[in-house]
């Protein structure tokens, strides 16, 4: 799982940023089909690509919004956060990277967790949120993934984890790699008790991650050209010497492949995810 | 002294130890007696050795676990085992050979030992690559267990990789669902389940058959989220600042008992368990012997919710 993403540069994952030479900031470019989009064309699309249907990430606001029914969400552990277990030193100390993700982004870590209902019906509903240094699991991701499946169980009612991740999060060490098993075992329990877990993977959905709670769906959805995976394309590159095959680790390629059920377009999602808790609940 | 392979560090007790060999041949030549002279380069060994193996810093000690003598799963097995009964195949795909278990007898007691394998010679380590498993080794591992579970045995897991197999054929089997399948699962084992890394731990390849309810370091063995490589080049841009990421990740036994990560180390033979399999071996059997005599008389329910506790409670958080 290791060396996953060499986060500058990194040629799989797209997005649309603000080019300097475009003026006002209205217009991006989208780096998926480098077509220029108005701003506006872009949020009235829910943050898809109206040229190539490229699903950007959205915040975790609009992913509640979109996933649940309006003032359910009841946000659990909102103050929870991270400490430097390493006393890490490195390049950059942990606790400056902690404190400018929390202020860029507005929340304390890189998942939001609560209870919730769709169409009335209450689940446990937890989104992870990119932005917050690339959604890296570290304790507060893992204990907080780990409290929504044990809420869930508490009051047996389906999961729902919408992911994303770019991988471990290093600067927590062990820390962070024990977060799998924690995770993973919980997720279980819930399991156990014969209740159901749906993941919605979204872009980037790699690393611990994906090697722990997101694969252990009953129902695994993804959105379009979501790239998912272990390892990071370039280490794979790397260690084999292979061509990689088009498409590889996208959602398309994976759905081939048996790993994922169903690919939703973000349109469709909450119309998806109702029906299917109505068939699960 | 069969020192093939020097790592850098130790050049200072290599040279010394050379010059033993060569006033041992003038001596023999001249008929002369050498021993003053033999017994004072003794005494600069044992400082030397002293100096280095007791002051080994994390990226040695990554170092010594990537020895390429070192001991690997089957040299212990050899070793510790009796009646070895190897079991192959994850009954779906293929037999993953960088994964090797099956039943065996390990003093009185009868237990399934599985662990990673990196090979011994070019032709071996390409079969096995290396140690670093694909997903139908981790599903071969898992079907083991299940079968350990079954005949109520206790599960021995030795990790010993780098990681798991980064490869278009690992993520086209869904080598994550794979690994996280384990994790799971091991959570459900109603059986003692030792780990103990050999080794490399590396990351979500090794904790995928490294759910325990004890978790042991081999004393020059590492355990970490990420290579020091992977991290130096990540966090540092820069490969060689991988003495520095070894020291930051805090992956040696002493630090992650230290962080509570662990639950013990196992001492080995000064200069590393290359230089003594059998010692090593022995500091093994005997750590596996105490451990497992720990959880007799443990009911089922008590073993999973010890080894659910342990993960548990794993992470540092403050609200
Ligand atoms: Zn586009």
């Amino acid at each position: 799982m290791a060396p996953l993403f060499k986060k500058p540069k990194y040629s799989t994952i797209k997005g649309v940023t603000t080019k300097k030479e475009i003026p006002e900031g209205l217009w991006l470019k989208c780096e998926s089909c480098n077509e220029v989009v108005h701003k506006d064309d872009l949020e009235s699309n829910l943050n898809v690509c109206p040229k190539c249907d490229f699903h950007n990430p959205i915040t975790w606001q609009e992913r509640v919004e979109l996933l649940t029914d309006s003032g359910s969400f009841k946000p659990q552990d909102v103050d929870m956060s991270s400490v430097d277990p390493l006393k890490f030193t490195g390049t950059a100390s942990y606790k400056d990277k902690i404190a400018e993700n929390q202020t860029k982004s507005g929340i304390r870590d890189a998942v939001v967790c609560g209870a919730a209902t769709l169409d009335e019906r209450p689940f446990a509903l937890g989104v992870m949120e990119f932005r917050f240094l690339g959604a890296s699991m570290g304790s507060v991701v893992g204990e907080k993934v780990t409290r929504l499946a044990e809420l869930a169980t508490d009051r047996r009612v389906p999961l729902v984890l919408v992911t994303a991740s770019g991988g471990a999060r290093m600067y927590e060490g062990l820390y962070s790699l024990m977060q799998m098993a924690k995770t993973s075992g919980a997720v279980g329990r819930h399991h156990g008790a014969g209740l159901p877990y749906i993941v919605i993977m979204s872009h980037p959905t790699t690393g611990g991650v994906t090697a722990s709670f997101a694969s252990l769906g009953d129902i695994i959805m993804a959105e379009p050209g979501a790239l998912i995976g272990f390892a990071g394309p370039r280490v794979i590159k790397q260690t084999t010497q292979a061509t990689l095959p088009e498409g590889f680790q996208t959602a398309e390629f994976l759905k081939s492949k048996g790993f994922i059920d169903r690919i939703v377009a973000r349109k469709n999602l909450r119309q998806e995810l109702s029906l299917l808790l109505g068939y699960l609940s | 002294m069969s020192r093939r392979h020097v790592l850098d560090f130790e050049r200072p007790i290599y040279e010394l130890e050379q010059k033993v060999d060569e006033l041992e041949r003038f001596g023999r030549l001249n008929d002369v007696d050498v021993d003053e002279g033999l017994e004072r380069l003794q005494e600069q060994i044992d400082v030397a050795k002293k100096e280095v193996y007791q002051n080994l810093s994390p990226w040695q000690r990554v170092q010594l676990a990537r020895h390429i003598e070192r001991p690997y799963t089957l040299d212990y097995i050899e070793r510790i085992c009796t009646d070895f009964l190897e079991l192959n195949g994850d009954r779906h795909f293929s037999n993953d050979e960088a994964l090797v278990g099956g039943f065996a007898r390990i003093g009185d007691r009868r237990v399934m030992i599985i662990g990673q394998q990196k090979g011994r010679n070019p032709e071996d380590r390409q079969r096995r690559h290396h140690g670093s498993m694909l997903p139908e080794g981790y599903r071969k591992a898992l079907r083991l267990m299940k079968l350990a579970d079954k005949a109520r045995l206790p599960i021995i897991s030795l990790i010993d990789t780098q990681g798991a197999f980064p490869g278009i054929d690992s993520e086209e089997r869904h080598i994550g669902e794979a690994i996280a399948v384990n994790l799971r699962e091991m959570f459900t084992l109603n059986v003692p389940v030792i780990v103990i890394v050999i080794g490399e731990g590396g990351s979500g390849g090794a904790l995928g058959i490294g759910v325990g309810n004890r978790v042991l370091l081999m004393e020059n063995s590492y355990y970490s989220v990420i290579t020091p490589e992977g991290c130096a080049a990540i966090l540092w841009k820069d490969a060689n600042a991988k003495e520095q990421a070894a020291e930051a990740l805090k992956l040696t036994g002493h630090d992650l008992l230290e962080l509570e990560l662990i639950d013990g180390i196992i001492h080995e033979p000064e200069g590393g368990a290359n230089q003594d399999y059998d010692a090593a071996a022995t500091a093994i059997k005997t750590a596996i012997l105490e451990q497992l005599q720990q959880f007799d008389g443990k009911s089922a329910d008590e073993l999973r919710a010890e080894r659910y506790e342990k993960f548990r409670r794993l992470g540092t958080i403050a609200e």
